[in-house]
Order: structure tokens, then C-alpha cells, then sequence
């Protein structure tokens, strides 16, 4: 996988990411060419966990390091836009600032300080590789939790609710379809910016140190450096993923951090596949569709999930995006033949 | 707080340790010498709760239920281990992730279809549901009763790994495998005897804790984040960690309950494994290297 | 003339419900899967079984349920919820368990034109300034349960209490709507980790303050682990347990045992209530389900038969919203709590009663009622509520 980018593998990449972008775009017109306008808010689910998923696996993927508090940034996120608009909507300063429902503000407020914070925690995990990096990153994963439980004026455990109608400058997003392509516009762009840092300088020696750490060091870089980077970059695009979660539920609660959404994060990464950019894409969809489609079907939904989960993984050694790759190539195979 | 009351608290938090140390034999045994991340050792910890508490109404005895539990439990490890979870030792930490993952969902969920939702009830044996007097302090004989059966098998544990033969074998088969081998010890038959051990040893501690807490599904996962935490604090694989970090979590987290306000309380042994793995990146005792 | 009348009126019925026949809609979301999956089990079974009683009808029309599992996530239950609304276009949901589910789902399906007929979750804002036209709690507001053991303990007169909660809004609603009515000296208020398993340290905090009383509310996996251990701790015969009754209802009482025998709840319903309604539903929920009804089952059973009632009396056209919204307010139906009324804020005035742990005539624990503590009780933030015509 360390291979530079060749123009085949870049056309392996490019053509996915953009069938599903394609897939995603015309969901709004099928659901309003059949009348069933809900399918735009499972899309916008799929969307805003995909950018989790696709950012989550950026250090998962091509670092090699498990992160168990990405669902803590999700939240982070998620809460700056809350909390924001809790002082707009009861018009109550906020040390030296006003509230405001307008992701034109929000977002960049939460992106600086879900990145102050990663920056902090990473410097302080990657000490650490491995499970150990697994579990220090859980452990901080529930001081952001407990931390989320303790902000007993912005409801506690009973989570926040945003009562104000949320803006991106002038623009109204409440009305669900423009709200659906915000989201997927945001998709499209860390696709896009995963993609360019994972061939860039800077991804191969993320993916190289993630597989041999003396042979970089020997060269006379610092993998720690990049890896504090990527991590930071990741749980970044993961603060804008919560952001927009709640500005599209207008909710957000603890349990929206807790550290089995991380571990959900890490399981459509993985069912997707973490080799390629856009496999968690395609896992956050399968993950979310799963759960709905299933749960309507029975109580006992979660056997039928857990055993799925267990004959992918069994079956297919780099995630669904294997089966869509194997599929991929038979096509083309076949059509170099006829 | 007086001294007896310290005492007391003291006693709380390492009998909780002790339980934690059960549970997380088998998990830093498996995790460190397999390099496998078992998540489905939750499932076991419940599996052997549910036995021991069925035993226990079918037949009445708390003795028996205390044999079988173990011996289902390890029948359940063991079934996984052969069909599926072998597979995955030569594997990504994530497939195995995912894997164990998958599995707990669907165990949680079988568990409940043949069980039912209702949380099933064990009682104490009559023998052990009174109170000691240490130092003063009525203390539940049961609890005193999980406190010495955990030291008792921390102490053979440490025996059979260190001055044994089937211990040298899981101790060569976890340094060098293809040696191992050609030195004609049966490596997969040596990881599986472990795993099922480590099973056995979850179900003990499912069926001990079932007259303490409540007998029902999930009440596998806190516990396995708990033992997670301990098998990461002492070092992934070595059981001597084990044993130090189980106490220290056991103590720090009822300490911390009493001490602190609720929330710090919540977060006391996160901030504790925080604050280790970031001097000590291995763990307290790391086993290799 | 009489029969004259009756038969005009089942003629009307008859022709309503011809034009009404499309099923009624309910949107049943609650917790399915997980630890508190068992609890919406519960609510269910309830529901269903006063349906099930009534020829699977409300208000004379069919009736078509539609499920969905929240896992105890608000973000899930709010995506059931829409699917509910947006795509079966339910018309009245219910089941909610959370607040915290509740909170996250009540504004959109109410803003959607949805009636909420909770058969569980009841929070406080909703009781209050969040009041609703469209949103009725058949079964009780959150702090009530707390508020009349409060009352019984403060005119028995015990002096010192030890309160104990989970650290979440609900166990800081419970422990606060007890010190609404108790004035006795609090000598320990403790709250501790959501999900806790161990309860040994606060047991020995307890034990060393030597209260009169403990007040504890514990649902679910929480209340069976600490009744156990307070009980293994032999503090049971000293220092007396109190809780409201959902931390000692036969969700937890048969996993709980000889434990819980001799601990004290409130309850505006109990297994052992001397009414008709109460008897034959704890009659027939047992030979259908083979375990006694809590009163979250009861509370579930009422609601389908409030909506029922609060139905017919329009000639099951709910779609008439004001209409229905009337006919709600003023419903009168038989309830298995012998008394039920909604308050101006659509939460229940109800009776409460004190209830003693025993051992029934098959040798389960259950709850035995002692004395009604409080009549009419009503909730504390009713006042809050300035409802919309």
C-alpha cells in the first residue's frame, strides 16, 4: 500500500468516490420522485457519520492508530454548535461573546477547538502505540463524556436542545434538502482532502511509519510529528461531522460521545474498509441502513447484525469496499475481453 | 471519615480489584501471548453468570452452580475459539476488533431469546450470607469469600505459569512460535487450552459476582471495559501487571466514589490510565521488552 | 325511546366508523435492545394487551402499531420518530421510556402535528413552560413518585435521611421532588455514576452516617445491584429502605428476591390494588405473559385504553385535532389506579400510596399496599405551564 500513487490506483480511488458522491446526490430526487421525504434524513445520516468514518480512518487506516475518542470530538463539535445557539435563542453572552445559530461562526469555532484540544490529547496518547493507544485515547474518550454529563446548564444527560433555527450566513438550512447538500458538500470536500494528504509527503510517511517505525526514524524524520498532525486533522473533520449531526437533529446529548459510538466510528470504518479512502463511506452506509432496516424487522435485531458483521469480517479481508472492488475488476475484466 | 470507615473502604476496593483480577487473567493471558484482542471475554464473564444462576435454580446449590459455571463458560470460549476466533491470531487488531465485536452483539442477543428479559435472581448460600467481624467492621462473609477464592487462584496462576511445564510451553509458544513447533509442542492446541482457561476463569468471576449484582444481558461490557483498563495499566500480558493494576484500580475507583464529586469520581480511573500510559507507555510491568 | 336512542347511537358509530375506517396509527418507540431493553418490553406487552382486549381497535377503527427501537440513544429514537411521522404518518406516538429520548423526539413529531400520549416518560419541562396542547402524560411526572414518599416520611416524623441517585437528571429530579415535602435533616445526598455496579463504599457511608432512613431510587440493573448489597451489608433490619416503585417493581423484584422483603415504596399503582380494572388486568397480563405487571405494564395498559376512550367519545375521528385534543382533557375511563384526571398541563392528578416489600401467597415478593399517603396529588410545575388554546 506504501506504493506511490500510481495513475491506475488514483482511478481506483476516483471513480468510487465519485459514484458515491453521485448516489448520495440523487437521493433527494428519488425520494421526492416516490414521496417518501424521510429517505433524505437517513441520507443525511449516512453523510455526516461517512465524514466520521472517512476521517476516523485517515489515522485508523493510515497510521495504523485506533482512536477510541472520536466520537468525544464528534461531540465536541456537536456541543460548540449547541451551546452557541443556546445563548443566541436565550440571548445570553457568553463570556465576551454573543450566541449565534450561524454555522458561519459555529463551525470554525468548533473546528479551533475541537483542534486545541486534539492537539493536547494526541501530544499526550502517541506517547503511547497500539492497544495502549487504543485504550488511553477510551480513556480520554470518557473524561470528554462524563465531562459532557457535567454541564448540568446545558442540560446534563438529558442532552441540549437547539431551539433557535440554524443559519450558514444568510442561508437558511433548516429546510432539509438544502441541509442534505451541505452535509454531503462537506463529504465530498474531506474525501477530497483525505485524499490529497494520503498521497501527499506527508501520507506516505504516516503510512510508512505505521509500518516500520525505525526505517523512517532512520531516515531522519519524526513520525510523532506527523502522527500528531494527522490525529489532529481527523479528529477535526470529526468535530465538523458532530457539528453538523446536531445541527441537523437540532440535538445533541452525551450519548452522542459515548465511548460505543467510537467504537461504532471504528466498526464502519472497518466494515467498509480501512485500505481506501472512501471504504468507510461505504461502511457508515451500510452501518446505518443496517440498523434501521433490521430494527424494523425485529426486537432481536442484534443478532441478525452481530452475525453479518461477523461473516464480513470473515469473508471479506479488506471490508465491503473489497467486495465492490472485486466486483469492479470482474466488470472491467470482462469488458477487456468482449 | 475514621479510621475503621478508611479501613472499610480500603477492603471494598480490593475486593473489587481482586473480582477485576479474575476477569482480566484471562484477557492479558490471551491478549499478550496470542496478540489478540478479545472482546467476547464480556460475553463469558456473562455466560458463566447465566449458568451458575440457572444451575443454582434447577438445583438449589450455590456449590454446584460455582463448578458449572466455569465449565460452561470455558465450553463457550472454547466453541468459539475452534470455529471462528482462531482464524483471526495472524490478523489485523482491527478484524479482531470487529470480529468480537460482531460476536458480543449476536451472544447478547441469543442470550436474551433463550433467557428472557427479566434479570434472573441467585441467592447467597446460607453459609456465606452473613457478616465477619474484622477490626470491627461487619463485613459480608461473600465478599470476603470472592477476596480470598481471587488471591488463591493469583497465587496458582503465578505457579502453574512460572514453574510448570504447561506454563514454559505457553510462555515459548508466545516468544517463538514456529520453534515452538519444531520443539513439538502442539501451539494450537496450547492456545486453545488457554483460551478456554481464561473462559473458565471469566465464568468464575460471572458466577461470583451473580450474588452481588445483577444476572443480566450486557452485563458483560462494563466489566470488560474495567478489565480492559487493568490488562492496559499492567502491562498487556503479564499477570503480575494484572494483579497490581486490578488493585490499584479496584482501590482508586472506590476511593474515588467517596472522595470526589460524582463526576470526577466517574472519571478518576480514566484519568488514573491517562496519566500511567503517559509515562509509562507499556504499562506498569510490560512483559516483553 | 331509550333503546331508540341506543340504537340511533350505534347507528352512528357504525356509519362514523365506516367512514373512518382507516386504521388509527400509533408510532409505539421505545427501548428494545440493550440493558434497558426489557422496560419497553414491558410498556409494550401492557399496551398491547389492552388492545388485544379490545378487538385490536381504537375508538371503533383499526388500529395499526408501528415500532421502533430507540437503543436508549436520543439521536436513534429521534430518526425512528421521523420515520414514524414523515413515512407511516403516525398519528399518535407513545412508548417513549427516556427523558432524554423524549426530549430530543417530542418537539419535531409535535411541531409535525403528532400527538404525544406518553404511557411513561414524563419530564419536567413538558409539565411546565414546554407545556403543549398536543402532549399528554397518561402515566406521571417524573418527581411525583418522590414527592409523596417525601410527604409520608416528614408527617411520620423520621428525622434523619440518606439520599442516594444516579448522577443524571432524573435521579437529581427524583432526590429534589423528595426534599420538596421532606424537612427533615438530609444527613448524606449522594450521586452516583450511571450504571454502577459496586455499591460497597457508599453502603459503608451509609452505614457510618446511622440514618434513620434511606430514600434511593435505582431503575433497573442499578436498583437490583444495590439492594442486594445493602441487604448482604445487613443495614436492611436497621436502617429501612425507601424508594419510589420503580426501583422496586416486578422488573427488579423477581431478580432482587428476599432481598427487597420489608422495603418501602410509593406508588400511584401496585400489583395488590383492590380495584376491578387493576385485578382483571393483573389477572389477565399473567396468564398472557406469565410474570406480574409492573406498574410501568399498568401505566402502558391505561394509555391504550385512555386513547381508546378519550377516541370514542368523538366517534373515533381523531383527526379533527381540536376535537381529539377535548376529548383527551376531559377523558373518563375505568383505570386500573381506581382515579385518573389530567391536570391543566395534561399531566395526571392521581392518589399515591405507601406500599411495603412482601413475599405473596406463591412466595414472590411484591408489593403490599400499606395506606395512601396523598389524594389528588398534582405535580409542581403545573404552574409553569401557560397552555395554548
Amino acid at each position: 500500500m506504501a506504493e506511490p500513487a500510481t495513475n491506475l490506483s488514483r482511478l481506483r480511488d476516483v471513480v468510487p468516490t465519485l459514484l458515491i458522491l453521485a448516489a448520495l446526490a440523487a437521493t433527494p430526487m428519488v425520494a421526492l420522485a416516490i414521496g417518501d421525504p424521510f429517505i433524505v434524513k437517513v441520507a443525511t445520516r449516512v453523510v455526516i457519520f461517512a465524514i466520521a468514518a472517512v476521517a476516523l480512518n485517515f489515522v485508523v487506516g493510515y497510521g495504523g492508530l485506533v482512536s477510541l475518542c472520536h466520537a468525544g470530538f464528534f461531540g465536541i463539535g456537536g456541543y460548540v454548535v449547541g451551546i452557541l445557539a443556546w445563548h443566541d435563542f436565550n440571548a445570553e453572552p457568553l463570556w465576551f461573546m454573543s450566541g449565534t445559530s450561524d454555522l458561519a461562526i459555529s463551525l470554525p469555532a468548533a473546528i479551533l477547538l475541537s483542534a486545541m484540544i486534539a492537539t493536547i490529547v494526541g501530544a499526550i496518547s502517541l506517547r503511547t502505540s497500539g492497544p495502549y493507544f487504543l485504550m488511553i485515547t477510551l480513556a480520554f474518550n470518557q473524561m470528554f463524556y462524563y465531562g459532557a454529563i457535567a454541564l448540568q446548564k446545558y442540560g446534563g444527560d438529558d442532552g441540549l436542545q437547539i431551539m433557535s433555527t440554524i443559519t450558514l450566513g444568510p442561508l437558511d438550512v433548516s429546510n432539509r434538502y438544502r441541509f442534505f447538500y451541505l452535509a454531503l458538500a462537506v463529504l465530498a470536500l474531506t474525501l477530497l482532502l483525505v485524499g490529497r494528504f494520503v498521497d501527499s509527503r506527508f501520507g506516505m510517511v504516516l503510512r510508512a511509519s505505521s509500518k516500520n517505525e525505525t526505517r523512517v526514524i532512520a531516515v531522519g524524520v519524526d513520525p510523532w510529528l506527523y502522527r500528531l498532525a494527522a490525529f489532529v486533522v481527523s479528529a477535526v473533520l470529526t468535530a465538523v461531522a458532530g457539528a453538523l449531526l446536531a445541527a441537523g437533529q437540532q440535538f445533541i446529548s452525551p450519548v452522542d460521545m459515548g465511548w460505543d459510538r467510537s467504537g461504532d466510528l471504528v466498526v464502519m470504518a472497518v466494515l467498509g474498509g480501512v485500505g481506501v479512502v472512501w471504504g468507510p463511506a461505504i461502511g457508515a452506509a451500510a452501518f446505518v441502513v443496517l440498523e434501521l432496516v433490521l430494527s424494523s424487522w425485529t426486537t432481536h435485531w442484534q443478532f441478525v447484525f452481530g452475525l453479518l458483521i461477523v461473516l464480513i469480517v470473515v469473508s471479506l479481508r479488506g471490508g465491503l469496499a473489497d467486495l465492490a472492488q472485486t466486483l469492479f475488476a470482474r466488470r472491467s475484466g470482462e469488458a477487456k475481453h468482449g | 471519615m475514621t479510621l475503621s470507615l478508611i479501613t472499610e473502604q480500603l477492603l471494598n476496593g480490593v475486593q473489587l480489584g481482586v473480582m477485576l483480577f479474575l476477569m482480566s487473567a484471562g484477557l492479558t493471558l490471551v491478549f499478550g501471548i496470542m496478540n489478540f484482542i478479545n472482546l467476547t471475554h464480556g460475553s463469558l464473564y456473562m455466560i458463566g453468570a447465566f449458568a451458575g444462576a440457572a444451575t443454582q435454580a434447577a438445583t438449589g446449590s450455590f456449590l454446584l452452580a460455582m463448578l458449572v459455571a466455569p465449565l460452561v463458560a470455558a465450553a463457550a470460549g472454547l466453541a468459539l475459539e475452534t470455529t471462528l476466533l482462531r482464524r483471526f491470531y495472524g490478523r489485523d487488531h482491527l478484524d479482531q476488533v470487529l470480529v468480537t465485536f460482531g460476536s458480543i452483539l449476536a451472544l447478547n442477543e441469543a442470550t436474551r431469546m433463550i433467557f428472557g428479559l427479566t434479570p434472573l435472581r441467585m441467592n447467597l448460600p446460607p453459609a456465606l450470607s452473613g457478616h465477619v467481624d474484622i477490626a470491627g467492621i461487619p463485613y459480608p462473609t461473600f465478599r470476603l469469600a470472592i477476596l480470598i477464592t481471587g488471591l488463591i487462584v493469583a497465587g496458582l496462576l503465578y505457579l502453574v505459569i512460572m514453574r510448570t511445564r504447561i506454563g514454559m510451553w505457553v510462555r515459548a509458544g508466545a516468544s517463538n512460535r514456529p520453534i515452538a513447533s519444531a520443539m513439538g509442542v502442539n501451539v494450537p492446541l496450547v492456545f486453545a487450552a488457554l483460551f478456554g482457561a481464561g473462559a473458565a476463569l471469566a465464568g468464575l468471576a460471572g458466577v461470583m459476582a451473580g450474588p452481588i449484582l445483577s444476572v443480566q444481558v450486557g452485563m458483560g461490557e462494563p466489566i470488560l471495559i474495567l478489565a480492559l483498563v487493568v490488562t492496559v495499566i499492567g502491562g498487556v500480558g503479564s499477570i503480575r501487571g494484572a494483579l497490581v493494576a486490578a488493585l490499584l484500580v479496584g482501590v482508586v475507583d472506590t476511593l474515588g466514589r467517596v472522595l470526589l464529586t460524582p463526576a470526577l469520581g466517574s472519571m478518576a480511573i480514566f484519568v488514573m490510565m491517562a496519566a500511567i500510559l503517559a509515562f509509562r507507555p507499556k504499562g506498569l510491568f510490560p512483559a516483553h521488552g | 325511546m331509550k333503546k331508540l336512542i341506543a340504537s340511533a347511537f350505534v347507528l352512528s358509530l357504525l356509519s362514523s366508523a365506516a367512514i373512518a375506517a382507516d386504521p388509527v396509527k400509533i408510532g409505539f418507540l421505545s427501548t428494545f435492545s440493550g440493558p434497558g431493553g426489557q422496560l419497553g418490553q414491558e410498556l409494550l406487552d401492557g399496551f398491547n394487551l389492552a388492545l388485544e382486549e379490545n378487538g385490536k381497535t381504537i375508538g371503533g377503527r383499526p388500529v395499526e402499531i408501528i415500532q421502533g427501537d430507540d437503543q436508549a440513544k436520543p439521536d436513534v429514537g429521534r430518526q425512528a420518530a421521523d420515520k414514524m411521522i414523515e413515512r407511516d404518518k403516525v398519528q399518535i406516538m407513545t412508548g417513549i421510556n427516556f427523558s432524554n429520548v423524549m426530549l430530543a423526539v417530542a418537539k419535531p413529531a409535535l411541531d409535525a402535528g403528532a400527538f404525544i400520549v406518553s404511557s411513561n416518560a414524563g419530564p419536567s419541562q413538558y409539565a411546565g413552560a414546554q407545556c403543549h396542547p398536543h402532549f399528554f402524560a397518561a402515566s406521571f411526572q417524573n418527581d411525583t413518585a418522590s414527592e409523596a414518599m417525601g410527604l409520608y416520611l416528614q408527617n411520620k416524623g423520621v428525622k434523619k435521611m440518606y439520599l442516594l441517585a444516579p448522577n443524571y437528571p432524573a435521579g437529581k429530579d427524583f432526590l429534589a421532588g423528595f426534599k420538596r415535602f421532606y424537612k427533615g435533616q438530609i444527613v448524606g445526598e449522594v450521586y452516583t455514576t450511571f450504571g454502577q455496579l459496586d455499591y460497597a463504599a457508599e453502603i459503608a457511608q451509609v452505614r457510618a452516617a446511622n440514618p434513620d432512613g434511606v430514600y434511593f431510587f435505582y431503575p433497573g440493573g442499578m436498583g437490583i445491584n444495590f439492594v442486594k448489597q445493602y441487604n448482604q451489608a445487613g443495614l436492611k433490619k436497621t436502617i429501612p429502605l425507601y424508594g419510589p416503585s420503580f426501583s422496586l417493581d416486578q422488573t427488579v423484584l423477581p431478580a432482587i428476591g428476599d432481598a427487597a422483603v420489608g422495603a418501602f415504596a410509593s406508588a400511584f399503582w401496585a400489583e395488590s390494588f383492590d380495584n376491578p380494572a387493576s385485578k382483571k388486568f393483573v389477572a389477565a397480563f399473567e396468564a398472557k405473559y406469565k410474570r406480574i405487571p409492573s406498574p410501568n405494564a399498568a401505566d402502558a395498559y391505561d394509555t391504550a385504553r385512555l386513547i381508546d376512550a378519550a377516541a370514542k367519545s368523538i366517534g373515533g375521528k381523531i383527526e379533527d385535532k381540536a376535537a381529539f385534543r377535548k376529548a383527551l382533557e376531559t377523558v373518563k375511563f375505568d383505570s386500573v389506579r381506581g382515579k385518573f384526571r389530567f391536570n391543566t398541563n395534561h399531566f395526571p392528578i392521581q392518589d399515591f400510596y405507601l406500599t411495603e416489600i412482601v413475599k405473596d401467597a406463591k412466595g414472590r415478593p411484591v408489593m403490599a399496599v400499606r395506606e395512601k399517603i396523598d389524594s389528588d396529588h398534582k405535580d409542581a410545575y403545573v404552574d409553569k405551564c401557560k397552555m395554548a388554546n
